[in-house]
């Protein structure tokens, strides 16, 4: 096809004379403000190759003139977090729990750094506040399985439950029905007692109340009153680990769930420890 | 110079403008869910093949894949006959086994996502096997395409048609790098890249940059400089612009990648090519930009009377918008900030939402008519209230995922006076619910937008057949043309 250039009346430029299907183009020049633009970003992008890490050789690259790098530059950051929390938390980390409590400011600091920590790490299972979830514990409700004073918060924080520290508290609940120590009647016969001793149900089971005399009482109670020595839940309780209906009971009798809680001491220093420790007693369960 | 002998195949594009409307819809279904689950969890209704993880590559694939790439189909097959005057290369037989093998490919992609595979590469989670089958499906679109433009009777190569063998080729080397994998076994659907660690991610972002470099933008932008000097019969701004920009922005894109992983393992000089090239990437991206919009200079009363054409100007706005954002965002200290949060996602969105598919819904309510050889769109009306819900959608997106996108990243770079965070990522992930809801509602109305769509269209093609089809190229010279020393 012949190049037919025309001329555009609207815009008074010429067109290039080719043509696809009604379609022509005008051979306008570059718009300046383009160009500059252009222009004016690549050498910016010289400049900046010049001043920060950029071209790469055979065993390592060119660091640049300003010796930028991103690591050194997280390592800076992260040091000067630690260096402005040690004013506190270097206290913290030295003073008893008394002496810390004593001193307001330093109490204030202790629960800040708490909250922060306990949100960040543990509410995902603890809940918000230490409401709790089925199957993770409600710290604010004060029935506690390991006990609530300080010093007992404090090693299941730095220890954990059954997770694989050699100090971490151990304790296990046998399968009584995965592993037919008892029939599955007697099962419903326990829990039936066991739903008398939640306060859900009068109707008792003076089977049920045998067999929980012979199996149940060493970790729970006599009375449900629970074993804070080996981690034996409280059932005497109107809050409880796992749901609080029948059927959770019997699924807990024969096949029990048991968590798992890691332990914090390779991930949180001790300051940091002591100041979830007092968060958590403060919650509303400490005692 | 007559166009009455060459019967070009429209049959296939037909196809794939029906499965691009149909794509469209179930992207933007997906997308709604998604977003609705992620302001109420019970949305996940517990069941492993509705759960967000599941279904996120569906609504991905679907927006991308699904509906981005049938309407690229769509539009390349149609511009390639009309710019190059030839039929389809290769015949029917095998422009159709294009469009069966896509299909299915889609198809039997999102099946694996809702049951669970996923080779864990973003925007290319189809495992090997579905791989191979994808990169026959390309390789023989590539053969149709530069076979088509091989056969031209035009001098030159138009345009759109640089923008779209850019597409098809740099898509195949994309496509091969990412997928490097080696399967467990024949017969098992698991498979691990060749690459690892920060190599792995590197490939990856490589992958996922180019994908919206070369098909979300180069293919699109071929898209445009059809329709929008069609629609608005003007001729394109500036042949110079189109000649450096294309060159700039193909060199450019390439070596953008690095900047989705700015402050990890991969080293500071990589990420600072990234950065750099991202900048420089401004101007190649706006050069596209200044031709879509100037080319309707003379004819901007058109906007009023022409609802597709609005689609199509609105588009390059946004894009505009998104090419500008990008690069700020690519900026190391910016990006401490951004990474991460929903900026992210409303980033991508405006650029999906607002350059992907309104340039798409330009070219299919131009094609529509054309294709079905109807007079005219059944409402143009109806056309109007689509492009306005659906602007107002975008609107309500983008604007609720810029915000919450800075408020988590403030919120996660707040410290107290004693050196301690000042809120948990818990507290973060409260503070931006109500803006999910919002986006959840800009979704909705995106959603009801593309349903007047399908409305409208079904109604063209139910309208009453016409001898002459309107839209058809005009005979006369644009608006404002003259011989030149006339």
């Amino acid at each position: 096809m012949p190049t037919k250039i025309e001329k555009d009346s609207i815009s008074g430029q010429l067109t290039t004379g080719h043509e696809w299907d009604g379609i022509k183009e005008l051979n306008r020049p570059l718009p300046k403000w383009w160009v500059y633009i252009f222009v004016a970003t690549v050498i910016w992008s010289g400049v900046y190759f010049v001043l920060y890490p950029s071209i790469p050789g055979i065993s390592g690259y060119f660091h640049g003139l300003l010796g930028y790098s991103t690591r050194d530059t997280v390592e800076a950051d992260v040091a000067a977090v630690v260096k402005q929390r040690s004013v506190y938390m270097d206290r913290i980390a030295a003073l008893p729990y008394d002496a810390i409590r004593r001193d307001r400011q330093l109490l204030a600091v202790a629960e800040t750094a708490g909250r922060i920590v306990f949100a960040d790490n543990c509410q995902p299972c603890h809940g918000a506040g230490g409401g709790g979830s089925p199957g993770f514990p409600a710290l604010a409700a004060g029935n506690w399985l390991w006990g609530g004073k300080l010093a007992d918060i404090e090693t299941s924080i730095v220890f954990g439950i059954r997770g694989g520290h050699d100090n971490a508290r151990q304790s296990a609940m046998p399968r009584f029905g995965v592993d037919a120590m008892l029939k599955p009647d007697e099962i419903q016969a326990v829990a039936d007692h066991v739903m008398v001793l939640y306060g859900k149900s009068t109707v008792g089971s003076p089977a049920g109340a045998k067999i929980f005399a012979e199996n149940c009482v060493a970790c729970h109670g006599d009375a449900g009153q629970g074993n804070r020595e080996v981690g034996g839940p409280r059932l005497a309780s109107r809050t409880h680990l796992n749901a609080d209906d029948r059927a959770t009971v019997v699924g807990q009798i024969a096949n029990p769930r048991m968590g798992v809680m890691p332990h914090w001491n390779t991930r949180l220093d001790q300051a940091t420890i002591k100041s979830l420790t007092l968060y958590v007693h403060a919650l509303g369960g400490g005692e | 110079m007559s166009d009455a002998a060459i019967q070009y195949n429209e049959d296939v594009v037909k196809k794939f403008v029906i499965a691009a409307i149909f794509w469209a819809v179930v992207a933007f279904l997906v997308g709604v869910v998604l977003a609705g689950q992620l302001a109420w969890p019970v949305a996940n209704l517990g069941l492993p093949f509705t759960n967000f993880g599941r279904l996120r590559p569906v609504h991905t694939s679907a927006a991308i894949f699904a509906f981005g790439g049938s309407a690229l189909f769509a539009t390349s097959f149609y511009i390639v006959q009309r710019t190059c005057r030839a039929r389809l290369f290769g015949g029917e037989a095998l422009a159709n086994f294009i469009f069966w093998g896509y299909q299915f490919f889609i198809v039997m992609a999102a099946l694996s996502y809702v049951m669970g595979f996923s080779q864990g590469q973003e925007y290319a989670e189809p495992e090997w096997h579905l791989d191979l089958f994808l990169t026959l499906i390309w390789v023989l679109y590539g053969v149709v395409f530069i076979g088509t433009v091989l056969m031209r009777k035009e001098p030159h190569i138009y345009v759109a048609n640089w923008f779209f063998i850019a597409m098809i080729l740099t898509i195949a080397v994309l496509h091969l790098g990412n997928n490097s994998a080696m399967p467990v076994s024949l017969f098992t659907a698991k498979s691990y890249n060749v690459a690892s660690g920060v190599q792995n991610a590197m490939i990856q972002w490589w992958y996922g940059h180019n994908a919206v470099g070369f098909f979300l933008t180069a293919g699109f932008l071929g898209m445009m400089y059809y329709f929008i000097p069609k629609a608005s019969g003007r001729p394109i701004y500036s042949y110079r612009i189109s000649i450096v920009h294309f060159w700039s922005l193909v060199f450019m894109y390439i070596w953008a990648g690095p900047h989705h992983l700015h402050y990890t393992a991969l080293p500071d000089w990589t990420q600072t090519l990234g950065m750099a090239f991202s900048i420089m990437l401004w101007m190649p991206s706006w050069g596209g930009m200044i031709n879509g919009i100037m080319t309707l200079s003379g004819a901007w009363d058109k906007l009023r009377t022409d609802a597709g054409l609005r689609f199509s100007v609105t588009a390059v706005g946004f894009y505009g918008m998104s090419t500008f954002e990008g690069p700020v965002m690519s900026i190391r200290g910016v990006n401490a900030l951004s990474h991460y949060t929903d900026w992210g996602i409303g980033h991508v969105h405006s650029g999906a939402l607002g350059w992907v598919a309104f340039i798409s819904f330009g070219a299919l309510y131009y094609l529509v008519p054309v294709l079905w050889k109807r007079e005219r769109l059944y409402s143009q009306k109806l056309a109007a209230w689509h492009f306005w819900i659906a602007t107002l959608g975008i609107v309500l997106y983008i604007t609720s995922m810029w915000v919450a996108g800075i408020m988590q990243g403030l919120m996660w770079r707040a410290y107290d006076q004693f050196g301690f965070l000042q809120y948990s990522f818990s507290e973060s992930v409260m503070a931006v619910h109500p803006y999910y809801v919002i986006r959840f509602t800009g979704g909705v109305f995106f959603l009801l937008g593309s349903l007047i769509m399908v409305y409208n269209m079904i109604q063209t093609v139910r309208s009453p057949t016409t001898a002459r089809p309107a839209a058809e190229p005009q005979t006369g010279l644009p608006i404002g043309t003259a011989m030149a020393g006339a």
